[in-house]
C-alpha cells in the first residue's frame, strides 16, 4: 500500500522546512453518519519527525485536527540528501512510517 | 495482527478501554484529586489534557500552570472561516527557549486541539489545520523558558466542522 504520508522537506542551507500531509479520516467521535449513528473517534494521536537519530518535532493531536492533516515546521540543520523519518500512531493503534530525503 | 473480529481479545480490550474511560471521568470529578501527570516535558501522549472540556482545564492538565497573554506570540488565523472543518491556523513567536506550542479552540467539545514539542534547534513556528465546531476563540500557548505565554483570536465560523 502506498504510504499515507506525503512529505516535502527542503533545505535552505541553514534550516530545513518540512511540510507534511497525511491521509487519515481524523473522525472526532462527534459526527453522525447518514443513518444517524455516531462515527466512532479515529484520529492520529502522535506524529514524530526524526532526523539524524533525534526527534526534531513531535505532534500530539486530538480529534480537532482536520481530516487529512497538514502541518508545517522548520528546524536548524539538515542537508540535501539527509533522511527524515516520519511516523504516526492513531487511537486504534494503527501506524505508518516513511522516510523522506531532504531536498 | 489482531482484528476486531477475533472474539475474546477484542472484548477484553473493550472492557479495558471502558475501565480506563471510567477512571478518567472519575478523576475529573475529584476537585483535589491526584496531581495530573505533566506530560508536556516527556514523550507520553497527554490523554487527560485532550479529554478536558475547557481550555483552562486542558492547559492545567498539559502544563500544570497558567499562561499570560503576550504580544510576542503571533497567532495567525482567519477572521471568518467559511468551513469549520478546515481552518488554517499558525503560530510563531519571537520568544526564545521555546519547548512547546499548543493550539486550543474554546468552544470545541474538547478544547485542546494539538500540542507540539519543540526540541532545541527547531523553530518556534507551526502551521496546521484545525476543526472548529462554531465561532470561538482560538488560543495559542507557547511554553518558553518554563513559562507559558498565550495569544487569542476570535474566528467566526459559518459552517461548523463538528456537527452531524
Amino acid at each position: 500500500m502506498a504510504s499515507t504520508i506525503r512529505v516535502r522537506a527542503t533545505s535552505s542551507g541553514e534550516t530545513t522546512e518540512v511540510q507534511v500531509l497525511i491521509q487519515h479520516p481524523m473522525d472526532s467521535g462527534f459526527v453522525k453518519d447518514a443513518k444517524g449513528e455516531i462515527i466512532p473517534p479515529h484520529f492520529i494521536q502522535e506524529l514524530t519527525f526524526e532526523h539524524d537519530g533525534k526527534n526534531v518535532f513531535v505532534a500530539d493531536w486530538g480529534a480537532a485536527v482536520s481530516k487529512d492533516p497538514y502541518v508545517k515546521f522548520s528546524f536548524k540543520g539538515g542537508k540535501k540528501g539527509d533522511d527524515l523519518k516520519i511516523s504516526w500512531v492513531d487511537n486504534k493503534g494503527a501506524t505508518d512510517t516513511t522516510t523522506a530525503k531532504i531536498q | 495482527m489482531t482484528t476486531p473480529h477475533d472474539g475474546f481479545p477484542a472484548t477484553r480490550r473493550l472492557i479495558l478501554q471502558g475501565a480506563l474511560t471510567v477512571a478518567l471521568v472519575g478523576l475529573g470529578n475529584v476537585p483535589f484529586g491526584l496531581a495530573p501527570a505533566f506530560t508536556a516535558a516527556n514523550d507520553k501522549y497527554p490523554e487527560d489534557a485532550f479529554k478536558a472540556k475547557s481550555e483552562a482545564d486542558a492547559i492545567k492538565s498539559l502544563y500544570g500552570k497558567t499562561a499570560e497573554a503576550s504580544d510576542k506570540v503571533k497567532l495567525d488565523a482567519p477572521e471568518i472561516a467559511e468551513n469549520g472543518a478546515v481552518v488554517p491556523i499558525s503560530v510563531s513567536t519571537t520568544l526564545t527557549e521555546v519547548t512547546s506550542i499548543s493550539f486550543l479552540v474554546s468552544e470545541n467539545p474538547n478544547a485542546l486541539a494539538a500540542s507540539y514539542k519543540i526540541p532545541a534547534g527547531t523553530m518556534p513556528s507551526v502551521a496546521n489545520r484545525l476543526k472548529m465546531a462554531k465561532t470561538s476563540n482560538v488560543i495559542a500557548i507557547v511554553e518558553a523558558g518554563g513559562k507559558l505565554y498565550s495569544a487569542t483570536k476570535e474566528v467566526k465560523v459559518t459552517v461548523g466542522g463538528c456537527g452531524g
